[in-house]
Order: C-alpha cells, then sequence, then structure tokens
C-alpha cells in the first residue's frame, strides 16, 4: 500500500492539473454520474414494462395517453425536459410550502425525475415494439392451451420479448450514461460537472475533457460487456449449433 | 495567429530601431470604449467617465500632456508595443501572462465582491458557525467560485451555476441561502440596490485576499519606458493621499473600488 501511494504521489508530482484534489472531484462525480443514472434506468425499467402493455392495449383510453407521454418525451430535449423541472416548477405559485418541496429543493431529484421520465418513454417503445413482434405461432399455440390473456402474457410473450429487446434497450442504457452529461446544467456535480470545474479553474479544455472521456468510456465498456454477456446467455437458443 | 504574431514581431522589431529615452511631455493614452461608467461616449461625443477623469488628473499632475487614443481591446497591446500610443489606461488587469509583455502601475482599483441574500433572510455572513450548512450559488470557474471554495470549503454547500441569472432563479426560489458575486454584475442581475428588490447585499464588500482577486487594474507601458511608468505611479500615489481619487470614485460609483497605495 505505502509503496502504491509512493508510486501515485511521483506519477502526479509533475503535473498542476490532475492533483489529489482535482481526482477527488473526478471520483464523486462518478459516484453521483453512476448513482444517477442507475437509479432512473431502474425506475424506468419498472415503469416500462406495464407502460409497454398498455401501449398495446385495444382500449383507446389505455393506449393513447400512454401514446401521448412517449410521443412528447422523445420529442423533445432532454436538456428542456430537465429545465423545466428544475428552473420551472419553481415558479409555480407557493410550492415551497408543499412537501413536494423537500424533493424539488435539491438538484439531484429533479435530474433524477427528469432522466427517469425520458428513459422511460424510450424503453416503452423498445418494449412495446418487442411485444408487437411476437411470432403469431406462439400466441396461438398458448391459445390453444387455453391460457387466459394475464397468464399468456406472463409466460410467453414478455419472456420473448425481454429477449428481442435486449440489444435495443443496451442501447438506451448506454444513451442515457451519455445523455446524464447535462446534469451539471443543473449544479450537479457529475463527471461532466468535475471536468468543467477543473476546466474553470485550470484553463486546460483538453486535459479536463479527454481525462472525463476515457472515464466515460470505460463506463461504457463495462455497459457494452455486460449486455454482451446477458446476450450470450439469454440468446443461447436463437445461435445457430456449434456457432 | 500568425498575422497577430508578424504584427508583434513587427512592433517589436521597430521599438528597438528607435530605442531612445522619450523627449517630449506628450503622451497618449490608448482606451477601448466604452466600458460604463468607466469610459463612454457623451451624446456629443466626448469621452466621458472614471477612467477619464482619473487620466486627466494624473496627467495634470505629472505635467504631461496627454490625449486620448481609442482602441479596440484585442488590438490593445500590440499597439502599445508597435508605439501607437504610450501607455493603456483601461481597465486592464494584472496577470502574469501580460507582465511579461509590459510594464504595470501601481493597480488604482479592484471591483469588490459581495455577498447577496434574499431580503426576508438574516443571515450574518461573519459568524461562521450559523453558516454551516447554509447553500451558497456562485458561477463556476470565476475568482468568487475559488473565494468560497478556499474560505468555505467545509462550511458552505457549494452549487456552481453556468449563469448568475440561474442563481438568482435558485436564490428567489429558495434553493440557495446566499450568493456571492462580483458588485458590478451583482447590481445588474439582483438590483440589490433598488427599494422594491427581492434581495439585499450583506456584510462588508470584499476584495482580498490578492491571491485570490488579483492585483487590480493597473496602466500599462512599455518595459523601457521606467521613467514614465514612475512619474504616473508618482500622481497615483498623489491622488490618493489628497483625496482626489475618492472624490472622482465617488461621483461615478457608490461603492469602494480603491486599492489604496501599500496595502496588500
Amino acid at each position: 500500500m505505502e509503496q502504491l501511494n509512493a508510486w501515485f504521489t511521483e506519477l502526479l508530482s509533475d503535473n498542476a492539473i490532475f492533483t489529489a484534489n482535482t481526482l477527488g472531484y473526478y471520483l464523486d462525480g462518478l459516484g453521483s454520474t453512476v448513482r444517477l443514472v442507475f437509479l432512473s434506468l431502474i425506475i424506468g425499467l419498472v415503469l416500462a414494462v406495464p407502460l409497454a402493455i398498455a401501449r398495446g392495449s385495444r382500449r383507446k383510453w389505455i393506449k393513447w395517453p400512454v401514446f401521448l407521454y412517449t410521443y412528447v418525451f422523445r420529442g423533445t430535449p432532454l436538456l428542456i425536459q430537465l429545465y423545466l423541472i428544475y428552473y420551472g416548477v419553481v415558479f409555480i405559485e407557493g410550492i415551497q410550502d408543499t412537501f413536494l418541496w423537500a424533493i424539488l429543493k435539491d438538484a439531484f431529484y429533479p435530474a433524477l425525475i427528469a432522466f427517469t421520465l425520458n428513459t422511460a418513454a424510450y424503453t416503452t417503445e423498445i418494449f412495446h415494439g418487442a411485444i408487437k413482434a411476437t411470432p403469431r405461432g406462439e400466441i396461438e399455440a398458448a391459445r390453444a392451451y387455453g391460457m387466459s390473456r394475464a397468464l399468456m402474457m406472463r409466460r410467453i410473450i414478455m419472456p420473448s420479448a425481454f429477449r428481442r429487446a435486449l440489444p435495443a434497450y443496451g442501447n438506451e442504457v448506454i444513451f442515457m450514461l451519455h445523455a446524464s452529461a447535462i446534469a451539471s446544467v443543473v449544479t450537479i456535480m457529475d463527471l461532466t460537472g468535475a471536468a468543467r470545474f477543473v476546466y474553470a479553474r485550470f484553463y486546460a479544455p483538453f486535459d479536463a475533457f479527454l481525462f472525463v472521456a476515457a472515464i466515460y468510456l470505460c463506463l461504457t465498456f463495462a455497459i457494452l460487456y455486460l449486455f454482451r454477456y446477458l446476450e450470450k446467455k439469454l440468446l443461447a437458443h436463437l445461435k445457430p449449433l456449434n456457432g | 495567429m500568425k498575422k497577430l504574431l508578424a504584427l508583434t514581431l513587427l512592433g517589436v522589431v521597430m521599438t528597438t530601431a528607435t530605442a531612445q529615452a522619450r523627449d517630449t511631455d506628450e503622451v497618449r493614452l490608448a482606451i477601448d470604449v466604452p466600458y460604463e461608467p468607466f469610459v463612454y461616449r457623451t451624446p456629443a461625443g466626448e469621452l466621458e467617465g472614471f477612467e477619464i477623469d482619473l487620466g486627466n488628473e494624473l496627467c495634470k499632475r505629472a505635467n504631461l500632456d496627454c490625449t486620448w487614443v481609442e482602441q479596440s481591446w484585442d488590438g490593445i497591446i500590440p499597439g502599445l508595443l508597435s508605439r501607437k500610443y504610450d501607455a493603456i489606461l483601461s481597465s486592464m488587469a494584472i496577470t502574469p501572462e501580460r507582465e511579461n509583455q509590459v510594464l504595470f502601475s501601481i493597480p488604482y482599483y479592484n471591483t469588490p465582491s459581495v455577498w447577496i441574500t434574499r431580503r426576508d433572510r438574516d443571515i450574518d455572513i461573519n459568524d461562521k458557525d450559523a453558516l454551516e450548512g447554509l447553500s451558497v450559488g456562485v458561477q463556476r470557474g470565476t475568482i468568487r467560485d475559488s473565494y468560497v471554495t478556499q474560505m468555505y470549503g467545509d462550511t458552505l454547500d457549494i452549487h456552481r451555476y453556468s449563469s448568475s441569472q440561474d442563481v438568482a432563479n435558485d436564490l428567489m426560489s429558495g434553493r440557495l441561502d446566499l450568493s456571492f458575486e462580483d458588485y458590478p454584475l451583482a447590481v445588474d442581475t439582483f438590483h440589490f440596490k433598488d427599494d422594491d428588490s427581492e434581495f439585499k447585499k450583506i456584510g462588508e464588500s470584499i476584495k482580498k485576499p490578492v491571491s485570490i482577486f488579483g492585483k487590480g487594474a493597473a496602466m500599462a507601458f512599455r518595459k523601457r519606458d521606467k521613467e514614465l511608468a514612475e512619474k504616473f505611479n508618482q500622481a497615483i500615489r498623489d491622488v490618493y493621499a489628497d483625496g482626489t481619487y475618492e472624490k472622482l470614485m465617488k461621483q461615478y460609483f457608490d461603492y469602494d473600488l480603491s486599492l489604496p497605495v501599500g496595502e496588500k
């Protein structure tokens, strides 16, 4: 440990920018980014499953509100949604006196809400597409077994739809990680926030942003490999034999 | 960039070619117009402002015959080096990079920074215990950011914004308790001097330490014109000593941007 420490100190000794102090900012930023992206993806996923089923409903009053929601959130920039939820809501008369203010006061929750609603909208459409692409034969076979709609959804349609959605969803996760870079506009010290801070302090855009780009790259590859692993396990039955 | 370099080089060559002591009392002062209230044009076309008055006063003291030359900011140092004028008096802040190229006089002003809060709040900025856990909004990467990070990093919760308007919004909404802002900018953003403003200034205006806020704005000369610079230094000391500086300052500002000579 001591050796490692000495090595680390020596490594940092002849540069003015990447001191233990600024690396601390980057580390905190990494924590914020991972927390924000992970939470919004989990909540978004949980929301998206029922929404995707509702989106495919035959009843208009169920189908249209969900369509409207995905249409609006996919049709407007995430940055605008974030601005509206962070800066916009404070102009609602009397919001400071309601229980909502405890949540909206901090920058983290408005950002979490914006990211969650955004990713839920995209994920809903991905799942909806996967559900729609279920082969007719599987549904007819399920009917022939006398399954109810709910049972058919649970045992036949959803499992195969999830598998089909996996590659597209992996992309959504990566997009979400990259989209989270805008969190710093509402004062959150995420990775990009840390980079902007270092940039503004040392006027060194290349150092500050290349370093943060490398961290994003590492995160992206981690996600990529996780999904590749999942695809290999879950989509094994789709691969050619001896392939 | 190449052009600029060539111009600078040409300037250097020319100045070396005519290296000789100045032997006239005529001095041309360069200034970038406008920068209210330091310098601006009246509708009649006359130059007016704090720096114009100050410059004229300094020249009077130094027994020099001064004329003003208008020069846009990006060419102001190359112009000095190529002898288009003899000195710059244009709110130029002293920085190490500029010190390599020009000779600075003693600084004659520095704009202060102020603490701002909502009018209905009661915060004592000098009571460090009471500040514990309060949130402050600053513009990211500014000297105000450096100041609160260095002085209040353990006490206050620091939020960094891209623009001061966003700080004002969050101060208004109650997300922030405090802001620390450049005085003239705070007047524009928070309007804290108006009677119906939602904000107020608390505590003293702050210009120190020099390590954060910089040395201030000074006149700039060519490096060899040490004699001329010394004449102006003496004049600056004089206008401070006999109260003329303060009289001029009060004419244009209602806050203190003076840098009493010799104080660090």
